[in-house]
């Protein structure tokens, strides 16, 4: 038998054989030829970690830092490992309910699965931080998450140094996946327009995961990982302190302010109105802040002083002076006799406060006393200049000094959403008189109206050109970058040419426009701009305007405005100051200049000042009709909420002051008829509301 | 009967004991790679009995003082009482259901203090013994129908329990012994058809149901052309052929699926299905899993295990990534990898080269023990070498072939690499048996 089978001692070999043969060919199938587990295991066990660089801190003329970085916690939960907790203490600690508690967790689970960390309340405040780190040891799966944030620590320059956001969809889109999910990025502001300075660049340490997603250690020692670089400084012309009584002055006012320094273009101030407090927007009421704010119909959000579109009025009769002069239309001793008003075109228009006296007798009194019918006509002289063959192609050439100017362009300020303003082309009159028009049409160009609007960031530029007599720099916030590289440089340089936009004019030219605007202050419209010492050089101006409001077109009281520059030997502060709603130029923006001037020049305020600025900072001239529009707008969005989502919670607050209160009957919610609600609240709105309709100047 | 020797090492098969000494020291620093982390104290935890590799180098230790001790029994012992460790051994097994304790779901694990105690790994060697014991009986008629059902109830018995016990993989085991006896005369055709069946329901679990239909028609047909002349000849056997492949088919096709659909519960079907780390077809409409639990599933059970196992392996490329870069294997990425998945620590740290090396050392030890089987004088040395060699093959075998994904997952050790003391002392005593009795290969045993 044993012989017999002998054979199979053979066989049972070949078995062996076989088998063995089978498994070391899978095995070559898995490692040699099979690619792709080498790079599931490193997905399975490696762990690309971001490391965020520190943000860029941003200082103000002297080192002070004006933006800086501070660290604020977020809750971070696992939620595999979230087991046996007391929810109903947690809860109460983190100060939502039992429901919220368990939309959370399963939002984390969802968005980031179990057994990954995910923000459970991001942005805690130190309360609750504090709190939690004394119980944390009672709830496993969460933990604290160190997250910096930026930190304002003079309350001011919210509009100049904008905010951060997580970068969203269009954002991550945007830079072709450079940002991720998570990352922050300037949304507004030096923020935004310095980006790539301040972000810095993010490092990426390799960490090595276990199964459970720990982190165990560096993978390689850490031969891949690459460090952060924090984000570089930026080092501005801001005076913060100046900055600060900026904003003091503008408190509960809808408007700009602009301050520069004519011989750099650096931007000493820069002040919207209504303001803010950049810290509101950060911090753990952040969100709710910057809802808030933007469901606010005075804008607080938008920066007035570049996106600001108003017409300059009286304020820019210099600049028609000097176009005038440099073509040659008229002399500095031009002087036309105005006796009220303009009657050249024959409706009488514009009026003027002089009548006689001689005060348009030349171009420097023509100032003094802001005189319209002097300026109205030197429009017309100037667009009507012979040189040129018809009225299209001198107010062409006119349209191209007021380019020259600044106006209708945008300046290329380092910030985003600069408005352009607007010099009207001549198709725009084309188009609306088909074809025909003459100097007469749009007269009051002349006088800073018609469809002239300018930022007040323009105006103060204008003033910085008159200031240099014909030239400026770019208006600007960063005078230089910490570390500057070449690329740096490049994005710096446009700040650091000089645009001889019209240095063509003669030297007399902007003298007797100088002197002018100093007679002004001397004894013209702003000798509340007085400063002992100083000679102030200034203008001006006052625009009627109007709104519709119901359907209907109501008066507003007039917008404020003063462009002025100091001194007038050697100028070292311009300034532009749109005061909206508020009166007459000298009343508001008059003083709010000086009291910048002198602080500025002097470091210290007159005892007078010291008071006009305690009257100013605590007059509210926020515009009455804000609050109607407020509830309009409220009311209307309570409505479509309840024509979405059939929740009638936000709705009833507006049902009931029309109706008298809602009585609290119990399941059921009294609905007036469908109609009804319609004409409560899809009132039409007013689109332009913030476009406020000047019509006349003084 | 006078042969005394007078030294112990006298006919030792130094070559066996040598593998031996190289897997075990291999065995050990896989463990060791598997469990160590960084800043571990390894010279203390050594000391202290307190890490997985110290604790299964003490195993080594009091595995080679027994086969020390075993060396210097004599080898008539065995033969001579292998019924009654037969009987010890079924006693111990069903003494494990009024005692077990429960560890991970396994009902075959008896305590003793710090021990824990697996009868069923034990009892291996019973049967080869015993099994031996029988055949070499000189009145067994292995020809004979009856003995060679009474030799499958001695190998089977042991399985029976074992399964009682939910430990279907360790129950499988006891079928290598069919080897033995395949070697001691069992008709073949026993085998074939045992192992085709299996292979074939194998093959219709892992494989889509056409590409196998396709297959094994690609195959009949192929066959038929070899067999062209003779078939010419004798028209039955492409009767033979036709019919074989319509029974395939008809089993694949039908037979698996109703029994699946219909005779085991859902529960089952799944389990097995996951052995292979694969979804059951088998769900009625609107059962339809959703994928939250399949990625939970994904995320746990055997298929995880060989889903992670193959990117261990795998990603160990050609020469691996050296024993401490293992990053699947060192952080715990694959479940059980110290015991029954140890193998991915072996792909994962020295790739195919140390993967096939180590395979190469174990198919060595496998000829090696056959070419001993078939030096025995006596029947009963050879059945019991073939026994060893039987119960190492499917051990190896299985073991790294679910690791790659291409068996069920079954929990079975790797023999003298995984950890685990009862597996390590198992497959110890079964070698140095071995190597006494061989020591006395020219002794006729009883």
């Amino acid at each position: 038998m044993s012989v017999f089978n002998q054979s199979r001692s053979r066989i049972i070999r070949i078995i062996f054989l076989i088998a063995f043969v089978v498994i070391i060919a899978q095995l070559f199938y898995l490692q040699v030829i099979e690619g792709k587990y080498r790079q599931l295991a490193m997905d399975n066990a490696v762990y690309a970690k971001v490391v965020y660089p520190e943000r860029g801190i941003i200082y103000d003329r002297k080192g002070k830092a004006i933006l800086n970085n501070t660290i604020i916690y977020d809750l971070m939960v696992t939620p595999a490992e979230v087991k046996g907790i007391d929810t109903m203490d947690f809860c109460r600690l983190i100060g939502i309910d039992t429901a919220e508690f368990k939309k959370r967790i399963l939002e984390a689970r969802f968005k980031n699965t179990a057994v990954r960390p995910s923000i459970f309340k991001g942005l805690l405040t130190k309360e609750i931080q504090a709190r939690f780190e004394e119980n944390s040891w009672k709830y496993p799966g969460f933990n604290l998450v160190e997250r910096p944030l930026r930190t304002y620590p003079f309350n001011a320059g919210a509009h100049i140094l904008g905010y951060i956001r997580e970068a969203d969809t269009k954002d991550i889109e945007n830079s072709g996946s450079f940002y991720r999910q998570g990352d922050y990025i300037g949304k507004t502001g030096l923020e935004s327009y310095y980006e790539k300075v301040l972000m810095g660049q993010r490092g990426v340490e390799y960490m090595i995961k276990d199964n459970k997603n720990r982190l165990v250690g560096h993978y390689e020692n850490g031969a891949f990982d690459t460090a952060s670089i924090a984000g570089r400084g930026l080092r501005t012309y801001i005076d913060v302190e100046l900055q600060q009584l900026a904003e003091k002055l503008m408190t509960n006012k809808v408007g700009g302010l602009v301050a520069i320094d004519p011989k750099t273009g650096g931007i000493l101030a820069m002040v919207s109105g209504p303001n803010f407090n950049p810290n509101d927007l950060t911090g753990s009421d952040g969100s709710k802040n910057f809802s808030r704010m933007q469901l606010d119909v005075t804008g607080p959000m938008l920066n007035r002083a570049i996106g600001g579109k108003y017409e300059p009025g009286s304020t820019f009769k210099p600049l028609g002076a000097l176009v005038a002069l440099d073509e040659g239309v008229i002399t500095p001793s031009y002087g036309y006799p105005c006796g009220g008003r303009y009657t050249l075109c024959g409706h009488g228009k514009p009026a003027c406060t002089h009548a006689g006296g001689g005060h348009a007798a030349n171009v420097r009194l023509s100032i003094a006393n802001s005189c319209n019918a002097y300026y109205a006509h030197v429009y017309r002289l100037a667009v009507d200049n012979p040189k040129y063959d018809n009225v299209k192609l001198g107010y062409l050439k006119w349209k191209e000094y007021m380019n020259a100017f600044g106006l209708g362009v945008r300046l290329g300020i380092d910030l985003p959403n600069e408005s352009a303003g607007g010099i009207p082309d001549t198709s725009v009159y084309n188009k609306e008189n088909a074809g025909r028009w003459t100097s007469c049409t749009n007269l009051t160009l002349g006088i800073g109206q018609d469809k002239m609007q300018t930022t007040p960031l323009q105006m103060a530029n204008a003033m910085c050109i008159i200031a240099n007599k014909g030239y400026y720099y770019t208006p600007h916030f960063v005078e230089k970058i910490d570390g500057e590289t070449d690329e740096d440089t490049t994005l710096m340089n446009k700040f650091r040419v000089r645009h001889n936009v019209l240095t063509q004019i003669a030297d007399t030219a902007f003298n007797e426009v100088i002197e002018g605007m100093n007679d002004v202050v001397k004894f013209g419209t702003a000798r509340i701009a007085q400063i002992p010492g100083i000679d102030v050089c200034a203008k001006t101006g006052t625009a009627e305007n109007y709104t519709i409001l119901d359907g209907r077109r109501i008066k507003l009281p007039n917008n404020s405005m003063f462009v002025c520059f100091a001194p007038k030997e050697n100028p070292k502060i311009a300034i532009a100051v749109f005061v909206q709603n508020a009166g007459f130029g000298s009343t508001w923006a008059g003083p709010i200049s000086r009291i910048m001037i002198e602080k500025y020049l002097n470091d210290t305020l007159m005892t007078k000042s010291k008071a006009d600025l305690e009257r100013i900072a605590s007059t509210d001239l926020m515009p009455a009709y804000f609050k109607r529009l407020q509830y309009k707008e409220d009311s209307t969005r309570a409505f479509k909420w309840f024509q979405t989502t059939k929740d009638s919670s936000y709705i009833k607050k507006y049902i009931s002051t029309l109706y008298g209160p809602v009585s609290p009957s119990p399941g059921k919610v009294p609905v007036p008829a469908k109609k009804e609600i319609r004409t409560l609240a899809i009132l039409p709105a007013d689109k332009n509301f913030r476009k406020t309709d000047l019509q006349k100047r003084s | 009967m006078n042969q005394q020797n007078p030294a112990i090492s006298k006919g030792i098969d130094w070559s066996l004991a040598w593998i031996y000494l190289l897997l075990v020291m291999i065995g050990l620093t896989a463990i060791f790679a598997a469990t160590y982390k960084e800043g571990d104290a390894v010279v203390q935890s050594f000391i202290n009995f307190k890490t997985d590799y110290s604790k299964q180098f003490y195993f080594f230790l009091i595995g080679a003082a027994i086969g020390f001790f075993i060396l210097l029994t004599d080898s008539k012992f065995f033969a001579a009482t292998a019924n009654l460790w037969y009987a010890v051994g079924i006693l111990l097994l069903l003494l494990v259901f009024p005692f077990h304790s429960r560890v991970k779901g396994t009902e075959s694990i008896i305590k003793l203090g710090a021990f824990n105690f697996q009868p069923a790994e034990f009892c291996k060697i019973f049967v080869a013994l015993s099994l031996a014991k029988y055949l070499s009986r000189p009145e067994t008629d292995f020809s004979k129908t009856r003995s060679q059902l009474i030799a499958a109830g001695i190998a089977l018995l042991p399985a029976v329990i074992t399964i009682l016990q939910s430990e279907t993989g360790l129950a499988l085991v006891y079928f290598s012994f069919f080897i033995v006896m395949y070697r001691e005369g069992l008709p073949s055709i026993v085998l074939i058809i045992g192992f085709s069946i299996a292979a074939l329901v194998v093959a219709t679990i892992v494989i889509e149901p056409n590409t196998l239909a396709i297959t094994l028609t690609a195959i009949a047909a192929l066959i038929i052309y070899i067999f062209r002349r003779q078939i010419k000849r004798r028209r039955d056997l492409l009767v033979t052929i036709i019919f074989l492949w319509a029974l395939c088919v008809g089993i694949q096709r039908f037979a698996v699926p109703v029994i699946f659909k219909n005779v085991l519960q859902k529960h089952q079907v799944e389990r097995i299905y996951d052995l292979f780390g694969k979804d059951n077809p088998y769900l009625e409409k609107g059962e339809d899993i959703t994928a939250e639990e399949a990625k939970k599933k994904k995320e746990s059970g055997s298929s995880y295990n060989v889903r992670q196992s193959k990117i261990a392996i795998g990603s160990g490329g050609f020469k691996g990534k050296g024993i401490l870069n293992a990053t699947q294997t060192r952080y715990d990425f694959v479940p059980e990898q110290r015991t029954d998945f140890i193998f991915c620590t072996v792909g994962e740290g020295f790739g195919f080269l140390g993967s096939t090396i180590l395979l190469g050392l174990y198919l060595i030890l496998l000829f090696r023990i056959v070419t001993i089987a078939e030096r025995q004088r006596s029947v009963f040395s050879r059945c019991y070498a073939y026994g060893v060699a039987s119960v190492f093959f499917f051990h190896i075998a299985i073991n790294v072939a679910m690791t790659i994904g291409l068996a069920p997952v079954i929990g079975i050790p790797l023999p003298f690499i995984s950890y685990g003391g009862t597996s390590l002392l198992t497959f110890t005593i079964l070698l140095f048996i071995l190597i006494r009795l061989d020591a006395d290969r020219q002794m006729v045993l009883r």
